[in-house]
Protein backbone atom coordinates (compact mmCIF):
# COMPACT_ATOMS: atom_id res chain seq x y z
CA UNK A 1 0.00 0.00 0.00
CA UNK A 2 1.63 3.26 -1.08
CA UNK A 3 1.44 6.38 1.08
CA UNK A 4 -0.54 8.10 -1.64
CA UNK A 5 -1.76 7.80 -5.22
CA UNK A 6 -2.96 11.26 -6.25
CA UNK A 7 -2.41 13.09 -2.96
CA UNK A 8 -3.57 12.53 0.59
CA UNK A 9 -6.10 15.37 0.70
CA UNK A 10 -7.71 14.58 -2.64
CA UNK A 11 -7.96 10.89 -1.73
CA UNK A 12 -9.36 11.66 1.71
CA UNK A 13 -12.07 13.92 0.29
CA UNK A 14 -12.91 11.36 -2.40
CA UNK A 15 -13.75 8.82 0.33
CA UNK A 16 -15.91 11.34 2.19
CA UNK A 17 -17.82 12.49 -0.90
CA UNK A 18 -17.77 9.48 -3.26
CA UNK A 19 -15.75 6.34 -2.61
CA UNK A 20 -12.24 4.99 -2.23
CA UNK A 21 -10.60 1.62 -2.69
CA UNK A 22 -7.87 0.48 -0.29
CA UNK A 23 -5.56 -2.49 -0.59
CA UNK A 24 -5.25 -3.48 3.06
CA UNK A 25 -3.82 -6.92 2.46
CA UNK A 26 -1.06 -6.16 4.97
CA UNK A 27 -3.61 -6.80 7.73
CA UNK A 28 -3.18 -10.15 9.50
CA UNK A 29 -5.70 -12.97 9.74
CA UNK A 30 -5.90 -15.71 12.35
CA UNK A 31 -8.39 -18.56 12.40
CA UNK A 32 -9.65 -20.13 15.59
CA UNK A 33 -11.80 -23.25 15.41
CA UNK A 34 -12.96 -26.16 17.52
CA UNK A 35 -15.38 -26.89 20.34
CA UNK A 36 -13.46 -24.57 22.70
CA UNK A 37 -12.96 -21.75 20.18
CA UNK A 38 -15.62 -19.52 21.71
CA UNK A 39 -14.23 -20.09 25.19
CA UNK A 40 -10.79 -18.96 24.02
CA UNK A 41 -12.22 -15.85 22.37
CA UNK A 42 -14.10 -14.99 25.53
CA UNK A 43 -11.05 -15.50 27.70
CA UNK A 44 -8.59 -13.33 25.77
CA UNK A 45 -10.82 -10.49 24.57
CA UNK A 46 -12.73 -7.61 26.16
CA UNK A 47 -15.97 -7.76 24.19
CA UNK A 48 -18.63 -10.44 24.53
CA UNK A 49 -18.09 -12.71 21.54
CA UNK A 50 -21.09 -14.86 22.51
CA UNK A 51 -23.29 -11.93 21.49
CA UNK A 52 -22.42 -12.25 17.82
CA UNK A 53 -24.15 -14.82 15.66
CA UNK A 54 -22.77 -16.55 12.60
CA UNK A 55 -22.33 -13.91 9.84
CA UNK A 56 -21.70 -11.10 12.31
CA UNK A 57 -18.47 -9.25 13.01
CA UNK A 58 -17.42 -7.47 16.17
CA UNK A 59 -14.80 -4.88 17.11
CA UNK A 60 -12.77 -6.27 19.95
CA UNK A 61 -9.54 -6.02 21.94
CA UNK A 62 -7.02 -8.64 22.98
CA UNK A 63 -6.04 -7.82 26.55
CA UNK A 64 -3.25 -8.89 28.89
CA UNK A 65 -3.54 -9.58 32.64
CA UNK A 66 -2.91 -5.91 33.44
CA UNK A 67 -5.76 -4.82 31.21
CA UNK A 68 -3.25 -3.50 28.64
CA UNK A 69 -4.08 -3.91 24.98
CA UNK A 70 -2.27 -6.66 23.06
CA UNK A 71 -4.09 -5.62 19.88
CA UNK A 72 -7.37 -4.33 18.51
CA UNK A 73 -9.16 -6.49 15.97
CA UNK A 74 -12.31 -7.57 14.21
CA UNK A 75 -13.77 -10.96 15.09
CA UNK A 76 -15.81 -12.68 12.37
CA UNK A 77 -18.00 -15.56 13.43
CA UNK A 78 -17.82 -17.89 10.41
CA UNK A 79 -19.56 -20.78 12.16
CA UNK A 80 -20.64 -21.43 15.73
CA UNK A 81 -17.19 -22.76 16.62
CA UNK A 82 -15.12 -21.12 13.87
CA UNK A 83 -13.81 -17.53 14.06
CA UNK A 84 -11.68 -15.38 11.80
CA UNK A 85 -9.71 -12.62 13.49
CA UNK A 86 -8.52 -9.65 11.45
CA UNK A 87 -5.58 -8.13 13.31
CA UNK A 88 -2.90 -5.50 12.76
CA UNK A 89 0.03 -6.42 10.53
CA UNK A 90 2.83 -5.66 12.96
CA UNK A 91 1.15 -7.57 15.79
CA UNK A 92 0.05 -10.70 13.90
CA UNK A 93 2.88 -12.84 15.21
CA UNK A 94 2.53 -11.56 18.77
CA UNK A 95 -1.24 -12.14 18.69
CA UNK A 96 -0.88 -15.68 17.35
CA UNK A 97 1.58 -16.56 20.08
CA UNK A 98 -0.67 -14.91 22.69
CA UNK A 99 -3.63 -17.01 21.54
CA UNK A 100 -1.61 -20.21 21.51
CA UNK A 101 -0.23 -19.53 24.99
CA UNK A 102 -3.74 -19.14 26.37
CA UNK A 103 -5.54 -21.88 24.46
CA UNK A 104 -7.17 -24.64 26.46
CA UNK A 105 -9.12 -27.70 25.41
CA UNK A 106 -10.06 -28.50 21.83
CA UNK A 107 -9.11 -25.48 19.78
CA UNK A 108 -7.06 -25.02 16.67
CA UNK A 109 -5.26 -21.73 15.99
CA UNK A 110 -3.86 -20.94 12.58
CA UNK A 111 -2.23 -17.76 11.33
CA UNK A 112 -3.52 -17.48 7.77
CA UNK A 113 -2.62 -13.97 6.57
CA UNK A 114 -1.19 -15.39 3.34
CA UNK A 115 -4.57 -16.89 2.45
CA UNK A 116 -6.21 -13.50 2.00
CA UNK A 117 -6.10 -10.35 0.00
CA UNK A 118 -8.16 -7.70 1.76
CA UNK A 119 -9.63 -4.72 -0.05
CA UNK A 120 -11.73 -1.99 1.53
CA UNK A 121 -14.32 -0.14 -0.51
CA UNK A 122 -15.40 2.88 1.52
CA UNK A 123 -17.55 5.94 1.02
CA UNK A 124 -21.17 6.99 0.50
CA UNK A 125 -21.22 5.40 -2.98
CA UNK A 126 -19.60 2.13 -1.88
CA UNK A 127 -22.81 0.11 -1.97
CA UNK A 128 -23.84 1.43 -5.37
CA UNK A 129 -20.43 0.59 -6.83
CA UNK A 130 -20.17 -2.86 -5.28
CA UNK A 131 -23.70 -3.74 -6.36
CA UNK A 132 -22.66 -3.30 -9.99
CA UNK A 133 -20.36 -6.32 -9.71
CA UNK A 134 -22.27 -8.62 -7.39
CA UNK A 135 -25.72 -10.11 -7.04
CA UNK A 136 -25.44 -10.19 -3.26
CA UNK A 137 -28.25 -8.31 -1.50
CA UNK A 138 -26.12 -5.49 -0.19
CA UNK A 139 -28.99 -3.26 0.88
CA UNK A 140 -29.97 -5.95 3.36
CA UNK A 141 -26.51 -6.20 4.86
CA UNK A 142 -26.39 -4.19 8.08
CA UNK A 143 -23.21 -2.76 9.60
CA UNK A 144 -20.97 -5.42 11.14
CA UNK A 145 -22.65 -8.20 9.12
CA UNK A 146 -20.92 -10.24 6.49
CA UNK A 147 -21.64 -12.96 3.98
CA UNK A 148 -19.89 -14.94 1.28
CA UNK A 149 -20.64 -14.23 -2.34
CA UNK A 150 -19.23 -13.65 -5.80
CA UNK A 151 -17.90 -10.24 -6.70
CA UNK A 152 -17.06 -10.07 -10.39
CA UNK A 153 -17.09 -13.91 -10.33
CA UNK A 154 -14.53 -13.95 -7.50
CA UNK A 155 -15.48 -15.70 -4.27
CA UNK A 156 -15.28 -13.18 -1.42
CA UNK A 157 -16.11 -12.68 2.20
CA UNK A 158 -17.87 -9.31 2.11
CA UNK A 159 -18.42 -7.46 5.37
CA UNK A 160 -20.03 -4.11 6.04
CA UNK A 161 -17.16 -2.76 8.08
CA UNK A 162 -14.37 -0.25 7.70
CA UNK A 163 -11.91 2.15 9.23
CA UNK A 164 -12.94 5.45 7.67
CA UNK A 165 -16.15 6.51 9.40
CA UNK A 166 -18.04 6.12 6.12
CA UNK A 167 -20.37 3.40 4.97
CA UNK A 168 -18.46 0.70 3.18
CA UNK A 169 -17.30 -2.85 2.80
CA UNK A 170 -14.24 -4.96 3.38
CA UNK A 171 -13.66 -7.83 0.98
CA UNK A 172 -11.44 -10.84 1.57
CA UNK A 173 -10.46 -13.15 -1.29
CA UNK A 174 -7.86 -15.59 -2.57
CA UNK A 175 -4.60 -13.70 -3.24
CA UNK A 176 -4.49 -15.21 -6.74
CA UNK A 177 -7.68 -13.25 -7.51
CA UNK A 178 -6.69 -10.08 -5.69
CA UNK A 179 -5.52 -8.05 -8.65
CA UNK A 180 -8.57 -9.00 -10.66
CA UNK A 181 -10.86 -7.95 -7.83
CA UNK A 182 -9.01 -4.65 -7.41
CA UNK A 183 -9.33 -3.85 -11.12
CA UNK A 184 -12.97 -4.94 -11.30
CA UNK A 185 -13.93 -2.65 -8.41
CA UNK A 186 -11.95 0.31 -9.70
CA UNK A 187 -13.59 -0.05 -13.09
CA UNK A 188 -17.06 -0.43 -11.58
CA UNK A 189 -16.64 2.88 -9.78
CA UNK A 190 -14.68 4.82 -12.37
CA UNK A 191 -17.65 6.97 -13.41
CA UNK A 192 -18.71 7.53 -9.79
CA UNK A 193 -15.52 9.17 -8.57
CA UNK A 194 -13.95 6.06 -7.04
CA UNK A 195 -10.24 6.49 -6.39
CA UNK A 196 -7.48 4.22 -5.08
CA UNK A 197 -6.48 5.35 -1.59
CA UNK A 198 -3.10 5.18 0.10
CA UNK A 199 -1.88 4.82 3.66
CA UNK A 200 -1.78 8.59 4.22
CA UNK A 201 -5.51 9.10 3.73
CA UNK A 202 -6.27 5.87 5.58
CA UNK A 203 -4.66 7.52 8.60
CA UNK A 204 -6.35 10.92 8.25
CA UNK A 205 -9.75 9.28 7.71
CA UNK A 206 -9.52 7.13 10.81
CA UNK A 207 -8.11 10.00 12.83
CA UNK A 208 -11.01 12.34 12.03
CA UNK A 209 -13.34 9.62 13.25
CA UNK A 210 -11.07 9.04 16.32
CA UNK A 211 -10.60 5.35 15.58
CA UNK A 212 -7.53 4.19 17.51
CA UNK A 213 -4.40 3.03 15.69
CA UNK A 214 -2.45 0.33 17.46
CA UNK A 215 0.99 1.59 18.45
CA UNK A 216 -0.36 5.13 18.77
CA UNK A 217 -3.55 5.26 20.84
CA UNK A 218 -3.27 1.64 21.99
CA UNK A 219 -0.42 -0.52 23.23
CA UNK A 220 0.40 -3.19 25.82
CA UNK A 221 0.37 -0.60 28.60
CA UNK A 222 -2.83 1.19 27.64
CA UNK A 223 -6.21 -0.02 28.87
CA UNK A 224 -9.55 0.30 27.09
CA UNK A 225 -10.80 2.49 29.94
CA UNK A 226 -8.02 4.99 29.26
CA UNK A 227 -8.58 4.78 25.50
CA UNK A 228 -12.29 5.56 25.69
CA UNK A 229 -13.16 1.96 24.77
CA UNK A 230 -15.15 1.07 27.87
CA UNK A 231 -18.04 0.32 25.51
CA UNK A 232 -16.03 -2.60 24.11
CA UNK A 233 -15.32 -3.97 27.58
CA UNK A 234 -18.14 -6.24 28.76
CA UNK A 235 -17.51 -6.96 32.44
CA UNK A 236 -20.82 -8.80 32.59
CA UNK A 237 -19.67 -11.61 30.29
CA UNK A 238 -17.71 -13.36 33.04
CA UNK A 239 -13.97 -13.90 33.50
CA UNK A 240 -11.46 -12.65 30.94
CA UNK A 241 -7.80 -11.68 31.00
CA UNK A 242 -7.39 -8.25 32.52
CA UNK A 243 -10.86 -8.11 34.02
CA UNK A 244 -9.70 -7.74 37.64
CA UNK A 245 -7.17 -5.04 36.73
CA UNK A 246 -9.80 -3.15 34.76
CA UNK A 247 -12.41 -3.40 37.52
CA UNK A 248 -9.85 -1.99 39.93
CA UNK A 249 -8.97 0.79 37.51
CA UNK A 250 -12.61 1.60 36.97
CA UNK A 251 -13.17 1.87 40.69
CA UNK A 252 -10.09 3.99 41.35
CA UNK A 253 -10.60 6.06 38.23
CA UNK A 254 -8.19 6.25 35.32
CA UNK A 255 -5.15 8.46 35.72
CA UNK A 256 -5.02 9.43 32.07
CA UNK A 257 -7.55 9.60 29.30
CA UNK A 258 -7.58 9.88 25.54
CA UNK A 259 -8.91 13.25 24.42
CA UNK A 260 -9.45 15.15 21.21
CA UNK A 261 -7.51 18.34 20.61
CA UNK A 262 -7.84 21.14 18.11
CA UNK A 263 -5.09 23.66 17.53
CA UNK A 264 -6.13 27.30 17.78
CA UNK A 265 -2.98 28.56 16.04
CA UNK A 266 -1.21 27.35 12.91
CA UNK A 267 0.82 24.18 13.36
CA UNK A 268 0.44 20.44 13.34
CA UNK A 269 0.63 18.32 16.47
CA UNK A 270 2.21 14.94 15.89
CA UNK A 271 2.71 11.80 17.95
CA UNK A 272 5.03 12.33 20.92
CA UNK A 273 4.62 16.12 21.21
CA UNK A 274 4.13 17.18 24.85
CA UNK A 275 0.87 18.76 26.03
CA UNK A 276 1.00 21.48 28.68
CA UNK A 277 -1.57 23.21 30.83
CA UNK A 278 -0.56 26.36 32.67
CA UNK A 279 3.09 25.46 32.27
CA UNK A 280 2.76 21.87 33.54
CA UNK A 281 3.12 18.89 31.29
CA UNK A 282 -0.13 16.94 31.42
CA UNK A 283 0.33 14.48 28.59
CA UNK A 284 1.40 13.66 25.07
CA UNK A 285 -0.04 13.64 21.59
CA UNK A 286 -0.49 10.17 20.05
CA UNK A 287 -1.59 11.13 16.51
CA UNK A 288 -2.21 14.41 14.77
CA UNK A 289 -2.81 15.84 11.35
CA UNK A 290 -4.38 18.63 9.36
CA UNK A 291 -7.95 17.39 9.04
CA UNK A 292 -8.83 17.53 5.34
CA UNK A 293 -12.60 17.53 6.04
CA UNK A 294 -12.55 20.16 8.78
CA UNK A 295 -9.59 22.09 7.38
CA UNK A 296 -8.03 22.54 10.79
CA UNK A 297 -5.29 20.79 12.74
CA UNK A 298 -6.57 18.10 15.11
CA UNK A 299 -4.89 15.55 17.34
CA UNK A 300 -5.49 12.72 19.76
CA UNK A 301 -3.53 12.50 22.96
CA UNK A 302 -3.45 11.24 26.51
CA UNK A 303 -3.76 13.76 29.32
CA UNK A 304 -3.96 13.25 33.06
CA UNK A 305 -7.56 12.76 34.04
CA UNK A 306 -8.13 15.73 36.28
CA UNK A 307 -7.08 18.11 33.52
CA UNK A 308 -9.12 16.44 30.84
CA UNK A 309 -12.08 18.76 30.63
CA UNK A 310 -13.64 19.66 27.34
CA UNK A 311 -13.20 23.27 26.41
CA UNK A 312 -9.98 23.72 28.38
CA UNK A 313 -7.10 25.47 26.70
CA UNK A 314 -3.77 23.68 26.50
CA UNK A 315 -0.44 24.26 24.82
CA UNK A 316 1.20 21.72 22.56
CA UNK A 317 4.91 21.95 21.98
CA UNK A 318 5.39 21.55 18.24
CA UNK A 319 9.09 21.34 17.47
CA UNK A 320 10.09 23.73 20.21
CA UNK A 321 7.20 26.13 19.61
CA UNK A 322 4.20 26.27 21.97
CA UNK A 323 0.94 26.24 20.04
CA UNK A 324 -2.40 26.94 21.73
CA UNK A 325 -4.98 24.20 21.55
CA UNK A 326 -8.25 23.16 23.11
CA UNK A 327 -9.70 19.89 24.34
CA UNK A 328 -12.77 19.07 22.25
CA UNK A 329 -15.24 16.22 22.02
CA UNK A 330 -14.68 13.17 19.83
CA UNK A 331 -15.06 12.23 17.08
CA UNK A 332 -13.83 15.26 15.15
CA UNK A 333 -15.86 14.25 12.14
CA UNK A 334 -19.47 13.08 12.01
CA UNK A 335 -20.89 11.44 8.93
CA UNK B 1 9.87 17.22 -14.31
CA UNK B 2 10.66 20.88 -14.71
CA UNK B 3 14.04 22.47 -13.81
CA UNK B 4 13.82 26.06 -15.02
CA UNK B 5 16.90 27.70 -16.51
CA UNK B 6 18.32 30.67 -14.66
CA UNK B 7 17.83 29.05 -11.26
CA UNK B 8 20.46 27.40 -9.09
CA UNK B 9 19.67 24.29 -7.10
CA UNK B 10 20.77 22.83 -3.75
CA UNK B 11 21.12 19.20 -2.68
CA UNK B 12 18.34 19.87 -0.18
CA UNK B 13 16.05 20.58 -3.14
CA UNK B 14 15.77 24.33 -2.92
CA UNK B 15 16.05 26.67 -5.85
CA UNK B 16 17.71 30.07 -5.78
CA UNK B 17 17.09 32.96 -8.15
CA UNK B 18 19.79 35.62 -7.89
CA UNK B 19 18.97 39.28 -8.57
CA UNK B 20 22.06 41.37 -7.83
CA UNK B 21 22.91 40.46 -4.23
CA UNK B 22 19.40 39.27 -3.33
CA UNK B 23 18.49 35.59 -3.53
CA UNK B 24 14.88 34.42 -3.90
CA UNK B 25 14.49 30.94 -2.40
CA UNK B 26 11.87 28.25 -2.87
CA UNK B 27 11.66 24.46 -3.05
CA UNK B 28 11.80 22.49 -6.28
CA UNK B 29 9.03 20.68 -8.04
CA UNK B 30 10.71 17.43 -7.04
CA UNK B 31 10.67 18.45 -3.36
CA UNK B 32 6.99 19.43 -3.35
CA UNK B 33 6.12 16.12 -5.00
CA UNK B 34 8.04 14.16 -2.38
CA UNK B 35 6.38 16.08 0.46
CA UNK B 36 2.84 15.77 -0.84
CA UNK B 37 0.07 18.17 0.17
CA UNK B 38 1.72 20.96 2.12
CA UNK B 39 -0.53 22.18 4.94
CA UNK B 40 1.72 24.28 7.13
CA UNK B 41 4.63 26.61 6.44
CA UNK B 42 6.94 28.09 9.03
CA UNK B 43 9.11 30.94 7.72
CA UNK B 44 11.69 33.19 9.39
CA UNK B 45 10.93 36.85 10.03
CA UNK B 46 12.22 39.77 8.02
CA UNK B 47 15.55 40.85 9.47
CA UNK B 48 16.49 37.37 10.64
CA UNK B 49 19.90 36.06 9.66
CA UNK B 50 20.16 32.64 8.10
CA UNK B 51 23.31 30.57 7.53
CA UNK B 52 24.04 28.16 4.76
CA UNK B 53 23.07 24.55 5.57
CA UNK B 54 21.13 25.51 8.72
CA UNK B 55 17.34 25.13 8.85
CA UNK B 56 15.52 28.45 8.42
CA UNK B 57 11.95 27.15 8.48
CA UNK B 58 9.82 24.08 8.03
CA UNK B 59 7.20 22.63 5.77
CA UNK B 60 4.60 20.15 6.91
CA UNK B 61 2.58 17.94 4.68
CA UNK B 62 -0.32 15.87 5.94
CA UNK B 63 2.04 13.03 6.71
CA UNK B 64 5.38 14.53 7.63
CA UNK B 65 7.38 17.57 8.65
CA UNK B 66 10.58 18.69 6.91
CA UNK B 67 13.12 21.36 7.72
CA UNK B 68 14.06 23.78 5.00
CA UNK B 69 17.82 24.29 4.85
CA UNK B 70 19.36 27.57 3.78
CA UNK B 71 21.17 27.19 0.47
CA UNK B 72 23.09 30.44 1.11
CA UNK B 73 23.76 32.80 4.04
CA UNK B 74 22.34 36.25 4.54
CA UNK B 75 19.60 38.42 5.99
CA UNK B 76 15.93 37.85 5.24
CA UNK B 77 14.58 40.96 3.52
CA UNK B 78 11.14 39.70 2.48
CA UNK B 79 8.95 36.66 3.10
CA UNK B 80 6.05 35.37 1.05
CA UNK B 81 3.18 36.50 3.32
CA UNK B 82 0.60 34.58 1.32
CA UNK B 83 2.04 31.16 2.15
CA UNK B 84 0.89 30.68 5.77
CA UNK B 85 -2.74 31.05 4.63
CA UNK B 86 -2.37 29.07 1.42
CA UNK B 87 0.55 26.65 1.78
CA UNK B 88 -0.80 24.61 -1.13
CA UNK B 89 0.59 27.35 -3.41
CA UNK B 90 3.97 25.64 -3.00
CA UNK B 91 2.53 22.44 -4.49
CA UNK B 92 0.76 24.29 -7.26
CA UNK B 93 3.48 26.72 -8.32
CA UNK B 94 6.80 25.89 -6.62
CA UNK B 95 8.91 28.10 -8.92
CA UNK B 96 6.48 31.02 -9.03
CA UNK B 97 3.91 32.07 -6.43
CA UNK B 98 5.28 29.38 -4.11
CA UNK B 99 8.57 31.25 -3.48
CA UNK B 100 9.39 31.44 0.22
CA UNK B 101 11.91 34.13 1.15
CA UNK B 102 14.21 36.80 -0.26
CA UNK B 103 17.64 37.03 1.29
CA UNK B 104 20.34 39.68 1.07
CA UNK B 105 23.41 37.52 0.56
CA UNK B 106 26.56 37.97 2.63
CA UNK B 107 28.85 35.68 0.63
CA UNK B 108 28.37 35.47 -3.11
CA UNK B 109 30.97 32.70 -3.24
CA UNK B 110 28.45 30.32 -1.72
CA UNK B 111 26.59 30.31 -5.03
CA UNK B 112 29.40 28.17 -6.45
CA UNK B 113 28.22 25.26 -4.32
CA UNK B 114 24.82 25.25 -6.01
CA UNK B 115 23.93 23.21 -9.07
CA UNK B 116 22.90 24.14 -12.58
CA UNK B 117 19.55 22.80 -13.89
CA UNK B 118 21.40 20.05 -15.79
CA UNK B 119 23.44 19.00 -12.75
CA UNK B 120 20.36 19.03 -10.53
CA UNK B 121 18.41 16.91 -13.01
CA UNK B 122 21.28 14.41 -12.95
CA UNK B 123 21.38 14.58 -9.12
CA UNK B 124 17.66 13.71 -8.93
CA UNK B 125 18.12 10.88 -11.39
CA UNK B 126 20.90 9.38 -9.28
CA UNK B 127 18.83 9.73 -6.11
CA UNK B 128 15.93 7.94 -7.72
CA UNK B 129 18.19 5.13 -8.85
CA UNK B 130 19.60 4.72 -5.34
CA UNK B 131 16.07 4.65 -3.96
CA UNK B 132 15.09 1.96 -6.45
CA UNK B 133 18.08 -0.12 -5.39
CA UNK B 134 17.12 0.27 -1.73
CA UNK B 135 13.62 -0.92 -2.47
CA UNK B 136 15.00 -3.92 -4.32
CA UNK B 137 16.86 -5.13 -1.23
Amino acid sequence: MPVQYRGVIEEHLAVRSHAGLFDVSHMGEIEIRGPDALALCQKVTANDVSRIKVSQAQYNLLLNEDGGTVDDLLVYRLEADHFLLCVNAATTEKDTRWLMDHAEGKVEIRECSDDYVQLALQGPLAQQILQRVTSMHLEEMKPFRFSFGDVSSIRCLVSRTGYTGEDGFELYCDPAQGEKLWNALLEAGSDLGLQPIGLGARDTLRLERAFPLYGHELDDHTTPLEAGLEWVTKFSKGPFLGREALLRQRQEGVRRKLVGLELLEPGIARGGYPIYMQGHKIGEVTSGTMSPSLRKPVALGYVSRKEAVEGDTVEIECRGRKVRGRIISLPFYHR
Amino acid sequence: MDFPEGLKYSKEHEWVLVEDDVAIIGITEFAQGELGDIVFVELPEVGEKISKDDPFGSLESVKAVSDIFAPISGTVVEINDALPDSPETINEDPYGDGWMIKVQMTDMNELKDLMSPEDYAEFIKQQNEEEDEDEGD
